[in-house]
C-alpha cells in the first residue's frame, strides 16, 4: 500500500473515532443529574421560560434524535452558550486555543531540544557521572506528576530566585501587540515589538517547563537506550572497521535510526501534554483553552465542557497522524508495518 | 489424568497423585526461586519492593503511626497555626493548625485504595473484553469491542475523567469510577494483541478439536498465557492511577476536605506559597515517592517476566 492511501485510511478512520468520542462526551452531558433547560436560564426563570428553552434546545426529543441536533450544530461551530461568560461557546475557544497552542508549541519545542539532547550526552558519555546524572534526572522526571513540578517551579524559580514571572501571559505595564494568531509571542513578532516578545517569552518558561519535564526526561531515556543499543549492532561496527570517519558514523548512522522511536514517544507525549495543560494552566492562571476547559467542569457548564473536549480530542488525533508522518518519512519500514496490521 | 508419564516407547511408568503433588510443589518453589533471583537483580527493584510495603503498612496502621491522629478529620488549633517544621511537627502545620505529616499519613490511604480499586475494576472487564475480540478476530464481535476501545484510546485518559468526575458528585468514589471508566481499554487492547497470536497455537487449536468450552477456551488456555504482560502493565500503571486520582483532588474534583488527601493538601497550600511552603511541597514529595516506589517495583516485574510487558 502507497504512503499517501495509508494516510488517507487513517484520516478517514480517525473522522469515524471522532464520531465516536462525540457519542461519548453527548453521553457523558447527558448523565448529568440535574435539568440543562433550567441550568441554562437559572433557579429562578418562571417554569414557562424553562419549558420554552427545553423545546428550544430539543430536550423534549429522544435521546438519538437529540444527539442528532447537537452534533449537526456543533458540525457547524455552535456549540451553544457557556454558562460561565455568556458568550458563545466558539468565539471563547477561538480566544482561549491559541494560548494553549502557544504553550504546548514551546513545551514541544524544549522537551525535543532537551529531550533528545540529554539522551545523546548520556549516550556519548555512558557510564561516566554525565550518563548517571542525565538517567537519575530522567528517572525523577517520569515519577514526578507535572502539577508537583509546577507548584515546585512557581516556589523556586518564581518566588525564591524571582527569575521569572509566575502569572498571566503579559506584564501589567505592558499592552498586548493586536491581534493576528492570538499568539501574543508570534504577534509581537508582527507588530516587531521585542520587548514585549521577551515579556511573553519570559512568561511563558516555567508553565512550559513543567509541561515539557515529562518528556524530556522520556525523551532522553529513549534516546539513551536506542542509540545504546545500535551503538552494539555490526553496521556500526561495519563502518569503523571501513575507516568511515567517527564523525559521520555516530552523526548519521548511528543517530538516524536512533532517533525514530524517540520521536514517535516523543510525538505521542507532546499530545499528552495537551490534556496536563488543564492543570498547569490553572496554576499559572494562564488564559488557554485548558483553564477554560478547567473552570468550566468545576462549573458544570456542559456545552462548555463538551466543546473543549471534542477539539482538545480532534487535536491529539491530529497530533498522532502527524507523528505517524514523520515516522513513516524518516523509516518507511513503518509505513509497511502499519499498513499491514491495520 | 496427569498422572501418567510415558517415557520411551514402551516404557510405562505410573506415579501416584502424592509424588505429583510434591513435584509440583518443588518446581513451583523453584519458580518462585527464579523470579525472585530476577526481580532483585536490580537492587532498585528490592529498594521499590521496600518503600511499597512500607507505604502500604503506614497507611493501613496509619492511626498508630500518625504523630496526632486527630488531625486528619475536622480539627483546628490556630494557636499552633503556620508552624514551620520543627522538631514538634516534623512537617510544620497548615493554615489552622493540623499536623501536615499526620495528614500526609492519613492522605496516603485515599492514594492507595485509588490505585488497587481501579485496577480491581478495571483489569477484569478489560482483559475479558481483549480476550473474547482477539480469539473471535475478524467477526463483528471484534469490530465493535475494538473499535469501541479505539474511541476511548483517541484522547488522553485525563480529560474525560476530568469530565466524567466533573459531571458526578465530587468524592473517593465518583473519582475512582471515572478514573475506571477510561482506563480499561489499555488492557483490553493490550490482551487483544496476544489473544490475535496466541488463538493459532497448537495447544488452542488442539483444545477446539477436542470440543473444549469457548469460556475453556480463553480462560485456561490463551489467559494463562497473558498473565505476565498484564501484571507488568498493572505494576506500572497503579503509580499512574495514583497520579490521575492526586490531580483529580488537586482540581477539587476528587477526595473532599476535611478528608486529607494529597492531592487537595497540595491544592491548598500552594496558595500559602511561598512563606508557607511545607505545607503544598511535603505532601507534593510524599506523591513523587510513592510514585517512585511502585515505579521502581514495576521495573522489577517486568524483568521478572522478561521485556513483555513494556
Amino acid at each position: 500500500m502507497s504512503l499517501s492511501r495509508f494516510f488517507i485510511r487513517r484520516i478517514v478512520y480517525s473522522i469515524f473515532v471522532l464520531l465516536g468520542l462525540s457519542i461519548v462526551i453527548f453521553i457523558i452531558a447527558r448523565i448529568m443529574p440535574g435539568d440543562p433547560a433550567r441550568m441554562a436560564v437559572g433557579a429562578r426563570a418562571p417554569q414557562w421560560v424553562v419549558d420554552g428553552i427545553r423545546s428550544h434546545m430539543h430536550l423534549d426529543q429522544p435521546l438519538p434524535l437529540q444527539y442528532y441536533y447537537w452534533l449537526s450544530d456543533a458540525l457547524q461551530g455552535d456549540f451553544g452558550l457557556s454558562l460561565v461568560t455568556q458568550r458563545p461557546v466558539t468565539s471563547d475557544i477561538r480566544e482561549f486555543l491559541p494560548a494553549s497552542l502557544e504553550l504546548v508549541l514551546l513545551a514541544a519545542i524544549i522537551s525535543s531540544i532537551a529531550g533528545i539532547g540529554l539522551g545523546i550526552l548520556s549516550a556519548r558519555y555512558k557510564d561516566t557521572w554525565i550518563d548517571n546524572a542525565v538517567r537519575v534526572f530522567s528517572y525523577t522526571g517520569i515519577v514526578t506528576p507535572s502539577f508537583v513540578f509546577a507548584i515546585l517551579f512557581v516556589l523556586l524559580f518564581g518566588f525564591t530566585l524571582n527569575w521569572f514571572p509566575i502569572i498571566g501571559r503579559l506584564s501589567d505595564n505592558l499592552t498586548a501587540p493586536p491581534v493576528h494568531t492570538g499568539m501574543v509571542t508570534i504577534d509581537a513578532l508582527i507588530a516587531w515589538q521585542p520587548k514585549v516578545f521577551v515579556n511573553a517569552i519570559r512568561h511563558m518558561v516555567l508553565p512550559a517547563m513543567a509541561l515539557a519535564m515529562g518528556s524530556i526526561a522520556q525523551a532522553a531515556r529513549i534516546t539513551r537506550s536506542s542509540m545504546a543499543d545500535n551503538l552494539s549492532k555490526d553496521y556500526i561496527a561495519a563502518a569503523r572497521t571501513l575507516g568511515i570517519p567517527e564523525r559521520v558514523v555516530s552523526g548519521q548512522l548511528l543517530l538516524k535510526p536512533s532517533l525514530i522511536p524517540t520521536i514517535s514517544i516523543l510525538g505521542l507525549d507532546i499530545a499528552a501534554t495537551m490534556s496536563i495543560a488543564f492543570l498547569v494552566e490553572l496554576i499559572f492562571n494562564w488564559p488557554g483553552l485548558g483553564r477554560y476547559g478547567m473552570t468550566a467542569m468545576l462549573n458544570k457548564d456542559l456545552n462548555a465542557i463538551s466543546a473543549v473536549i471534542l477539539i482538545f480530542g480532534a487535536l491529539f488525533i491530529l497530533a498522532n497522524i502527524i507523528v505517524d508522518l514523520v515516522v513513516a518519512y524518516l523509516d518507511p519500514r513503518i509505513r509497511l508495518r502499519s499498513a499491514r496490521s491495520d | 489424568m496427569n498422572n501418567v508419564i510415558m517415557s520411551g516407547r514402551h516404557l510405562k511408568t505410573t506415579i501416584s497423585a502424592e509424588q505429583i503433588k510434591t513435584l509440583e510443589k518443588a518446581s513451583r518453589r523453584e519458580n518462585l526461586g527464579r523470579s525472585w533471583y530476577k526481580f532483585s537483580r536490580n537492587p532498585m527493584s528490592v529498594v521499590g519492593l521496600v518503600m511499597v510495603v512500607s507505604l502500604i503498612l503506614i497507611a493501613i496502621f496509619a492511626p498508630f503511626v500518625a504523630p496526632y491522629p486527630k488531625h486528619a478529620g475536622p480539627f483546628t488549633d490556630f494557636h499552633n497555626a503556620k508552624i514551620p517544621p520543627g522538631l514538634q511537627y516534623f512537617f510544620g502545620t497548615d493554615v489552622i493548625g493540623r499536623d501536615v505529616l499526620s495528614r500526609i499519613i492519613f492522605g496516603l490511604r485515599s492514594s492507595l485504595l485509588m490505585g488497587v480499586v481501579v485496577l480491581a475494576l478495571v483489569v477484569p472487564p478489560g482483559v475479558i473484553l481483549g480476550l473474547v475480540a482477539g480469539y473471535f478476530q475478524d467477526t463483528w464481535i471484534d469490530t465493535v469491542i475494538m473499535r469501541i476501545t479505539d474511541v476511548f484510546l483517541a484522547v488522553p485518559p485525563l480529560i474525560l475523567a476530568l469530565a466524567v468526575a466533573s459531571v458526578l458528585k465530587p468524592n473517593l468514589w465518583n473519582g475512582m469510577f471515572a478514573v475506571s471508566l477510561m482506563w480499561w481499554p489499555w488492557y483490553t487492547r493490550l490482551v487483544y494483541g496476544r489473544a490475535v497470536a496466541l488463538r493459532n497455537e497448537y495447544y488452542v487449536s488442539a483444545a477446539e478439536v477436542t470440543g473444549a468450552s469457548t469460556a475453556h477456551i480463553l480462560f485456561r488456555e490463551i489467559l494463562p498465557n497473558t498473565l505476565s504482560p498484564i501484571l507488568t502493565k498493572m505494576s506500572i500503571d497503579i503509580a499512574w492511577v495514583i497520579i490521575i486520582g492526586s490531580m483529580l483532588s488537586f482540581v477539587g474534583l476528587g477526595v473532599q476536605p476535611p478528608e486529607p488527601s494529597l492531592g487537595t493538601m497540595i491544592a491548598d497550600g500552594s496558595r500559602y506559597l511561598p512563606d508557607q511552603w511545607w505545607i503544598a511541597v511535603f505532601p507534593a514529595l510524599a506523591i513523587v515517592l510513592i510514585v517512585l516506589g511502585f515505579n521502581l517495583m514495576g521495573d522489577g516485574v517486568r524483568d521478572m517476566f522478561g521485556a513483555e510487558g513494556s
